[in-house]
């Protein structure tokens, strides 16, 4: 800022100028670290960590054979299977028919929904009762001692 | 101050005095049209905020569809001022293209593409068309339901194009139809294609602007004939009020994220049916409605590909207007303002109708 | 030559045994219909009508059902007695007669093996079977309800017997009172069943839903025994049904022939469910046999306040994630702890059945809990969104203090060095 000397100026001028430079000054560091400090907190990921694309539905050995899990899967509620020869099938818990959360029955074999008696088999197929469409199926990954979820590679 | 004047120093005694003395030495004419100055530094400005915000939002972002829209939710809900970072980007977005159509507008009106910047004009055209680009590639990424449809009927119009409508369409959809492909390919576009045609460009723009200097209004000039047109020096006088500008500029940006936050939507289901009111940005409407409007057949070309085909002439035209308006004199003149004028006017009408349809 | 001659030979077999296939698909001669659909009265009515028919496009003459050779085109010869035929049947044996080929298990395979074939053993133990054995004509009897020569098989959405179809099928003698005076029963089951929840489940689209058939049989339609209509309730409505069972309301009424299903809910026009049927309130159910405080009264109370709480706690917590929703903050997690609560709700309205309060309890305070954590994480985001108006209400005050600064200074600069602008030449 230097082009700008005062020539002939009022005596106060330059000590106002410095004053109105320092002002400026200050207030553009400090608006900086106001820029700065939501960009650190940013870059530093947060404390619930990973994306939920990935579900860890389950501990590795937390079902026992024949036995289900309801978990979250996204926005809806997703039921992870232990079929009775140890395999893992996990599918949107959503009943087709009118949404409500179907549940695994350890007799049957097969996937229970308590509203209007609709039935699904294990590959979430409807086997009897009003639902219209089979349930929507995820894959079903072992990671160490996680059970993860995905919602699979379709497009 | 004392460090200042010790940097230079160091500067000047490796790389001489011309970078620091051609800054010091810069002015600017200053008359009733200098307002109009501004907008070019605005733009780059937003457009730097663009590209802050955008690699902030690139360490979160994932390009598939089965992540995408999760990984933009996640920035929103749980990425500490994720929702800030997002907003502005959005926000700074729509801000970047009224800047930069007002900047393109007020130096065709005031006639700056004149010799010796038409280079400039053309190259400050190709960069306004590549910012429409990352409008449309952007739009896409967060894979909404509104996204995934203004893409297909986007991508749609290009099949119109005569002869390699089929290919261009192809190549931007990354197959036959919109999908997963379709979104990893804008992605590339907007963060690897764009940023580098446009460091390219910039860079040109910004080196031809400093050659050349501001251009001077016609009527400023006439009214100056004997002597010389008052300036601003660049540094500090122009550049302070530059940079209150931006200021002013990110308090807004700020506002606009904090009170009307960017919507998230809904995902996007490929097969899910096209809803109702499917439109395009708003800086596509008038383009939009003006395919609605003409007939199916115009003489013996089909509606879309006389649509297209007129569009593609317009802008070549536009981009070729330095070499087109010679005439200074006689009733012609004035022929490139009120085209100008009319051209303004038909975008904000048809906006404005398609907003309201 | 000889590789000619013997493609020419191969080709003329091929074509001729092309033509004898060609030849056993076409439909068999019928003549019956033929002639008849010439004529413009009710005797021709019939044979137009037969060619939508499933029968006709299986390969049925008219000659099937009426005898009669249709081979022949000289009408003495087709419609003789000698060859069998009978003319128009009488109602009373309409059921043998189309028995004569549908309870025939090994002939219908041909056709439809998955098709049942004791439709006439059943109808045999069903009212109208019964009344037609004793010689009233005026029952149902096959052609009523499946339609005479334009029958369709029941999931076309045209057959009469189609489910959307069946409550108009029905309707059409058991809700004529006229029709139905002489047998004494109540003509007002189609009007009924056209207010309830079924119809409109059924209207709109939903081919499981209940129709007449589904509680009364179709074949062997019989008006339900108490158990029996529990028990076909109970297919759809199982927690329902099971709970009930446990409940002191079922040895009560069991000895009272008390239906368990319909005496709260009504057999045809049963209506939307709604909290207001239980407790001690205006509309309530309950009051119809119990006072407010006997132990009845006392249970449906305290029913009644767990399930219009929880209700409550959900209206008000989905109130709050609307406001939030509309300020712009995500609450889709919350979203989901909501639904999860409301699925409480519904469970608590099927719990009701053990008339227990105890029991009904346990479910609505879970809802209740998941209710008020949604609540509080809408609550929280709406503090959120507080919190950034006020970050930036105190980032904008920054910004107008550098922006004023600003202009201050370029002030200053400028009066101060206005005598060095002069002179400076332009650019351009």
């Amino acid at each position: 800022m230097e082009n700008a000397v005062s020539e002939g100026g009022r005596p106060e001028q330059p000590e106002r100028r410095r004053v109105l430079g320092f002002l400026v000054g200050s207030g553009v560091m400090a608006s900086l670290v106001s820029f700065v400090y939501p960009i650190l907190r940013f870059v530093l990921p947060p404390q619930s960590g990973e994306m939920d694309a990935d579900t860890a539905a389950a501990k590795a050995n937390e079902l026992a054979a024949n036995s289900a899990k309801i978990f979250r899967m996204g926005n809806r509620p997703g039921i992870l299977v232990r079929t009775a020869d140890g395999k893992y099938r996990a599918f949107s818990a959503v009943c087709s028919h009118l949404n409500c959360t179907v549940q695994y029955r350890q007799r049957e074999h097969d996937i229970w929904c308590a509203c209007h008696n609709g039935v699904y088999n294990l590959q979430g197929g409807v086997v009897s009762g009003p639902p219209p469409k089979a349930l929507e199926q995820f894959e079903v990954h072992e990671r160490g001692q996680e059970v993860i979820v995905t919602r699979g590679t379709r497009t | 101050m004392a460090l200042m004047l010790q940097l230079r120093d160091w500067w000047e005694e490796r790389f001489g005095k011309d970078l620091f003395s051609f800054l010091m030495h810069k002015q600017v004419p200053r008359h009733r049209h200098t307002i109009w100055y501004y907008l070019g530094g605005m733009t780059l400005f937003l457009f730097l905020v663009q590209v802050v915000t955008g690699i902030l939002l690139l360490l979160y972002y994932r390009p598939s569809p089965t992540e995408a829209f999760e990984s933009v939710q996640f920035i929103m809900t749980k990425v500490q001022f994720g929702w800030l970072i997002r907003g502005i980007h959005s926000w700074s977005a729509n801000l970047l293209i009224f800047t930069a159509m007002v900047h393109m507008f007020s130096t065709f009106f005031l006639k700056a593409y004149r010799k010796p910047r038409e280079l400039t004009w053309i190259s400050g055209c190709a960069l306004f068309f590549l910012f429409l680009g990352f409008g449309f590639s952007g739009y896409l990424l967060p894979w909404n339901e509104l996204a995934f449809f203004a893409t297909k009927v986007g991508t749609q119009m290009m099949a119109a194009v005569p002869v390699i409508g089929k290919w261009l369409l192809t190549f931007f959809r990354g197959g036959e139809e919109v999908t997963g492909a379709t979104l990893t390919r804008f992605f590339g576009f907007h963060v690897a294609i764009f940023p580098l045609l446009t460091t390219m460009l910039l860079g040109a723009h910004l080196f031809l602007v400093q050659y050349f200097g501001m251009s001077t209004p016609i009527s400023v000039e006439q009214a100056h004939k004997d002597k010389p047109v008052p300036t601003y020096a660049f540094l500090p006088n122009f550049l302070l009020r530059d940079i209150m500008g931006w200021y002013i500029a990110l308090g807004l940006l700020a506002a606009l994220a904090a009170i009307f936050p960017w919507e998230l939507g809904v995902k996007a289901d490929p097969f899910a049916a096209t809803p109702a009111g499917i439109k395009p940005e708003w800086y596509f409407l008038f383009l939009f409605q003006t395919l609605k409007l003409i007939p199916g057949r115009v003489v013996f070309i089909e509606g879309e590909q006389f649509g297209v085909l007129a569009f593609g002439l317009g802008a070549a035209m536009w981009m070729l207007v330095p070499f087109l308006d010679r005439k200074k004199e006689g009733p012609l003149r004035r022929l490139p303002a009120v085209i100008g004028g009319v051209i303004v006017a038909y975008i904000i009408v048809m906006t404005i109708w398609a907003w309201r349809s | 030559m000889r590789r000619l001659l013997s493609s020419f030979v191969v080709l003329l077999a091929a074509t001729s045994i092309a033509g004898a296939q060609q030849a056993t698909a076409r439909p068999p001669v019928d003549n019956c219909r033929t002639c008849h659909a010439q004529l413009d009265d009710r005797l021709g009515e019939p044979a137009k009508q037969f060619a939508d028919d499933i029968h006709a496009t299986r390969g049925i003459t008219c000659a099937s059902c009426h005898g009669g050779d249709p081979g022949e085109e000289d009408m003495a010869k087709s419609m003789s007695r000698a060859k069998g035929y009978r003319g128009v049947p009488t109602r009373k044996e309409i059921p043998q007669l189309c028995a004569k080929c549908h309870a025939d298990g090994a002939f219908m395979r041909a056709y439809n093996p998955s098709l049942r074939t004791d439709q006439l053993s059943q109808y045999q133990t069903s009212i109208h079977g019964k009344r037609l054995a004793g010689g009233d004509t005026r029952v149902a009897v096959c052609s009523d309800c499946h339609g005479i020569h334009k029958i369709r098989p029941a999931s076309s959405p045209l057959s009469s017997v189609h489910p959307q179809q069946i409550p108009n099928t029905c309707g059409r003698c058991h809700g004529d009172a006229a029709y139905m005076k002489p047998y004494k029963i109540p003509t007002d089951q189609l009007a009924g069943y056209k207010t309830s929840v079924h119809f409109e489940k059924l209207s709109g689209g939903d081919l499981a839903a209940p129709t007449c058939v589904t509680c009364h049989g179709n074949h062997g339609a019989t008006p339900p025994g108490v158990t029996s209509v529990e028990r076909v309730c109970g297919t759809c409505h199982v927690f329902q049904e099971q709970l009930f069972d446990r409940s002191p309301h079922k040895a009560a009424w069991a000895p009272l022939k008390m239906s368990s299903c319909l005496t709260c809910h009504g057999n045809h026009a049963i209506q939307h469910t709604s909290d207001v049927m239980v407790g001690a309130g205006k509309g309530s159910i309950c009051m119809t046999c119990h006072s407010e405080s006997d132990n009845g009264g006392k249970t449906a109370g305290r029913i009644s306040v767990a399930l219009t709480g929880l209700d409550k706690l959900l209206g008000e917590a989905a109130a709050v994630l609307d406001s939030a929703e509309r300020k712009g903050m995500e609450v889709g997690e919350a979203r989901v702890t909501l639904s999860t609560a409301r699925e409480k709700l519904i469970k608590a309205r099927v719990d009701l059945h053990t008339m227990d309060g105890a029991h009904v309890e346990e479910t609505s305070k879970s809802g209740e809990k998941l209710s008020q954590q949604a609540n509080q994480e809408g609550v929280q985001a709406l503090a959120e969104y507080a919190f950034r108006r006020k970050g930036l209400a105190l980032s904008l005050l920054a910004i107008a203090f550098v922006v004023v600064c600003l202009w201050l200074l370029i002030r200053n600069l400028e009066r101060t060095s206005a005598g060095e602008e002069a002179g400076r030449s332009p650019t351009s």
